[in-house]
């Protein structure tokens, strides 16, 4: 599904075909897929009305009016038949049952980076919350949104919550001025706090591994720290320096190749595709000698919320690795190996890493740099696909399908399909 | 007494020149004892002569005599008076006298040598002192001086030093005073960020009055029907039942993932259990037998019988289900025991191996080695080898197996064949043989023939040379008496020498000679002829082998001296 202005567009996953076409009232700013993929809601923060359709029967429609409330964000809740508003100001989180036509209002929700999380079966839900300068977090169950456990947290300023993903876990992040992670069990207890350092900046990003086996923690110091989930101790810090010296490591570097023309197949007036062709870089990737230094960017140091540190962070599906990137060496990839707990591959890349996304089902690295290439990494190697077409398709997102067939590669305007075929056995 | 005068003065004069001349040899050395004595000895040789002339004229030599004879007796010489009284003065006594005064002469101008000796001695030594004085009075005021050098350049960098540590202190106070004002802004920070969040919550409260307040139909959820629930259930009312629900399940959750995990901690328990044991059986495998090590074998004892404790325990009761801490603890123990005992065996071996490197049977080890290497190379060419015959002969079966019969038959009338054959070329050449080695024993018996001759003709050489021999020492023999039996002896000896080199002495001749006791004199020609016949026997007489005959010759020879 798409949307361009204010209509939204549904296509076939394999063949792009037009399903469907809806129209709203107004622009389009965020759309959702229910969990069953029956339906998709339309949020339009600017006139705060959201609005939802079905495939199933396209001539039903529904409209959830906030009003003077306003509206900050919409999401389904995991059992596709719930809605939940935030009103401006994030004043109060507003849960529509489409199933009753009830509301249920919480109160004072945390406006921060992830304030409403549910566990991966769907079953309960975290929210954050401030009352009388403190942190909340509440636990609710989905089924019925009935409150389960309410307890406050030791943090100053409550980042972010993230369950782990056998559910019996949350994990919850202070700000960065405070480095803080704090773990609680599914009925509210405080399994475990961990804090590296006093002062300097803090969490940057949090990932648990598909196994809750490991927390992976990215701070502003270049560091990622691993607790295991037995004892929530460290295990591991994971460092990313400017230069590698390690020789088990491997870099690839990606190169550019300057583009050969055949001179004899020049036609007047050049055709567009020849243009595109000529001035369209090629590049691929070269395997760099041990010690590499990469390029390193120093950040502005008076200004709040530095470009430094582990900004991103992804473990791949099979938990056997972990892709990460340092905001201060923004052209790089670092994939770490879990077995190991070591560093097993730079990809050293022309330009900024924009997104990377692992494979749903293999342990297959999807990168874009905001050029028109998408760069895929496996354990068997790396490859530098080009988007085919005219003109520049710069790769601003990208996002795997969870067969792992085939992956969305999004730019400001439009939007592609790759898909990838499968090894025949 | 004008004689004496005149005997007198040329002695004394000579005597003041000798000194003189002493003296001059001598060098001048300034010390003020030497110049005393030297003014004493010095006198110019004029003056000497003025002076001695001056002491004793023809005036006053009675004085002169008077004064010289208390001058000697005060020294203890005899007077030089021949009486007690008188004026005859005792030549013998004077002359004596001017020798002892001589011989004290040269003593003392000895003595004075010596010390002259030693006075310069010991001024080169004052010398050296006075010049070792001075350097070591320099080098003292040179190492004064670096000392004050030194202390010096202590004292600086001890301020140095102290300087250092001030900054160093300065530094820590101030990073020690940036950390309080960090703290303390910190606090500010967030006591204004609270204070500032509280008024944002009472404009949110307000901001939710208003909202509540104007019951504004706008907010509302238009739907065009309601949509049935994911799970088709129908919606259920909350009440405190479907709360303690809700508890009921969440701890279900919690507990269905306490489970999974102790599942999963518990397989892996129990593998590294098993691991564990398996690794103690091949530890106590790899320890070396009882037999090897008698010291240890307490030890081994101890070991062995824990271990069978172990085993007897853990088998008797499921060591699957046994998680109880004196288990465990036993097994993890017995464990490090015997890897600390594998420990102390592999230390042991590895310095054994580093002694024998760098011992003296530094060559036997090496040598040892290259044998071993040499025959290991050996065997593998043996089992090389062996293995080819048997590829070979399995080759070889399996067509004897494989065979028809028809094919067998011929194979084996072809091996029959082939044997013939064979037979017949070695009957051939058996042949041949048998003829060459007829040809060559033919050739030897008349080699044989032949060399009996020559060796008869040989003997009869010898015999008439002995006999010749013989009959000229008879005939010496029979002037000389006293040394017949001497002859006889020497007759004899020859004989036992003749028979002692022939290679076939015969026993029947020793033993008839013995026999015939003749006198001597008839006792040569007998001899002679006994050797004759000897000889003529030797020509047909049959190999003996002398040693044999040696001993019973000597015995015989014996027997006849005794006879004798």
């Amino acid at each position: 599904a798409s949307c361009v202005q204010h209509r939204l567009v549904v296509r076939d996953a394999s063949s792009l075909q037009l399903l469907q076409l809806y129209t709203c009232l107004d622009q389009i700013q965020y759309i959702e897929w229910s969990s069953d993929s029956l339906f998709i809601l339309c949020a339009l923060y600017k006139r705060g009305i959201v609005q939802v359709w079905s495939l199933e029967q396209p001539a039903w429609h529904c409209r959830i009016d906030e009003g003077s409330a306003g509206l900050v964000a919409s999401c389904w809740s995991p059992d596709g038949r719930h809605i939940l508003n935030t009103t401006e100001f994030h004043l109060r989180i507003t849960v529509w049952s489409l199933c009753t036509k009830s509301v249920s209002y919480i109160k004072y929700p945390k406006a921060c980076q992830q304030g409403v999380v549910f566990t991966k079966d769907g079953r309960y839900m975290a929210v954050a919350e401030r009352r009388d300068c403190k942190d909340f977090i509440s636990i609710f169950v989905c089924s019925n949104w009935q409150l389960l456990r309410h307890f406050d947290t030791e943090t100053q300023d409550l980042c972010g919550i993230e369950w782990a993903p056998n559910g019996c876990v949350l994990a919850a992040w202070d700000t960065c001025l405070e480095y803080k992670v704090l773990l609680y069990s599914l009925d509210g207890r405080l399994l475990s706090s961990f804090r590296a350092y006093e002062w300097p900046l803090g969490v940057k990003a949090i990932a648990w591994s598909p196994s809750s086996q490991f927390l992976a923690i990215g701070s502003f110091d270049e560091k990622v720290r691993i607790l295991n989930h037995v004892t929530w101790k460290k295990i591991t810090e994971l460092d990313h320096p400017a230069t590698i010296a390690s020789k088990k490591t491997i870099v690839y570097k990606e190169v550019e190749k300057s583009p050969t023309v055949d001179t004899e197949r020049l036609s007047f007036p050049p055709t567009r595709e020849l243009g595109s062709s000529l001035f369209s870089t090629q590049s691929k990737y070269d395997i760099s000698q041990v010690p590499v230094s990469l390029q390193y960017v120093k950040p502005v140091a008076d200004r709040a919320n530095p470009k430094v540190g582990v900004g991103m962070l992804a473990f791949s599906a099979d938990n056997c690795f972990l892709a990460t990137k340092n905001d201060n060496i923004p052209n790089a990839v670092w994939i770490w190996d879990m077995r190991k707990l070591k560093l097993s591959v730079v990809l050293e890349q022309l330009g900024t890493i924009q997104c990377f996304q692992w494979d749903p089902c293999q342990p297959r690295l999807a990168v874009c740099t905001g050029t028109s290439r998408v760069y895929l990494w496996s354990p068997a190697g790396c490859v530098v696909v080009q988007v085919p077409g005219e003109g520049d398709f710069q790769i601003v997102s990208l996002s795997w399908h969870s067969s792992g067939d085939s992956m969305v590669l999004l730019s400001k305007d439009n939007f592609c399909v790759c898909y990838l075929e499968r090894e025949e056995v | 007494m004008g004689d004496w005068k005149t005997i007198t003065v040329p002695v004394l004069s000579s005597d003041s020149k000798n000194i003189l001349s002493y003296t001059s040899e001598r060098r001048i050395s300034p010390t003020s004892m030497n110049s005393q004595v030297l003014r004493l000895s010095l006198p110019s040789s004029k003056n000497m002569h003025s002076f001695f002339s001056a002491f004793c004229t023809e005036e006053n030599i009675e004085q002169r005599i008077s004064y010289i004879d208390r001058e000697l007796t005060t020294l203890g010489f005899p007077s030089i008076y021949a009486e007690s009284k008188g004026k005859e003065l005792n030549v013998i006594s004077i002359i004596n006298c001017m020798n002892e005064l001589l011989a004290l002469q040269h003593k003392n101008l000895r003595a004075q040598e010596e010390v002259e000796m030693q006075h310069m001695k010991l001024g080169s030594d004052m010398d050296h002192l006075q010049n070792c004085y001075a350097k070591l009075k320099d080098q003292l005021e040179l190492s004064k001086r670096e000392i004050v050098g030194l202390q010096e350049r202590d004292r600086q960098l001890q301020s140095k030093n102290r300087n250092l540590h001030q900054l160093l202190k300065n530094e820590k106070d101030e990073v020690q005073k940036l950390q309080n004002i960090i703290s303390s802004r910190a606090t500010q920070y967030n006591h204004d960020m609270k204070r500032k969040e509280r008024e944002y919550n009472k404009l949110k409260e307000r901001l939710h009055q208003l909202v509540m307040n104007k019951k504004d139909k706008k907010i509302a959820m238009e739907i065009l029907n309601c949509v049935g629930r994911a799970d088709g259930k129908r919606g259920a009312w909350r009440t405190d039942k479907t709360e303690a629900r809700n508890e009921e399940e969440m701890y279900k959750v919690l507990l269905s993932d306490y489970e999974q995990r102790q599942k999963q901690l518990l397989l892996e328990n129990a593998e590294l259990k098993k691991v564990l044991q398996q690794m103690k059986k091949d530890i106590i495998s790899l320890l070396p037998p009882q037999k090897q090590r008698p010291k240890e074998k307490s030890e081994d004892g101890l070991v062995l019988s824990d271990q069978e404790e172990d085993i007897g325990e853990l088998n008797k009761e499921n060591m699957w289900e046994l998680s109880c801490e004196t288990v465990r603890e036993q097994l993890t123990n017995s464990i490090r025991k015997q890897w600390r005992m594998l420990k102390n065996h592999v230390e042991k071996l590895d310095n054994q191996v580093s002694r024998g490197h760098s011992g003296a049977l530094n060559e036997k080890d090496v040598v040892s080695r290259e044998d071993h290497e040499l025959e290991i190379e050996k065997l593998q060419l043996e089992i090389q080898q062996c293995k080819e015959m048997i590829k070979t002969q399995q080759q070889l079966l399996q067509q004897q197996l494989t065979c028809d019969d028809d094919t067998t038959l011929l194979l084996q009338d072809c091996y029959l064949l082939e044997e013939r054959e064979r037979l017949q070329e070695e009957w051939r050449l058996f042949r041949e043989q048998k003829k060459n080695f007829e040809k060559e024993r033919k050739s030897f018996t008349e080699a044989a023939i032949r060399l009996g001759l020559e060796r008869k003709a040989f003997e009869e050489d010898r015999g008439a040379w002995l006999k010749h021999q013989f009959l000229t020492m008879t005939a010496d023999c029979k002037s000389e008496n006293a040394t017949t039996p001497s002859a006889f002896l020497r007759s004899k000896y020859f004989v036992q020498n003749m028979f002692l080199h022939s290679s076939e002495p015969d026993v029947r001749l020793v033993k008839s000679a013995s026999r015939q006791r003749k006198p001597h004199s008839v006792l040569s020609p007998p001899v002679s002829a006994e050797t004759c016949q000897y000889i003529a026997q030797n020509s047909v007489a049959s190999e003996k082998p002398a040693a044999d005959n040696m001993p019973n010759l000597w015995v015989e020879s014996d027997d006849k001296e005794e006879t004798e």
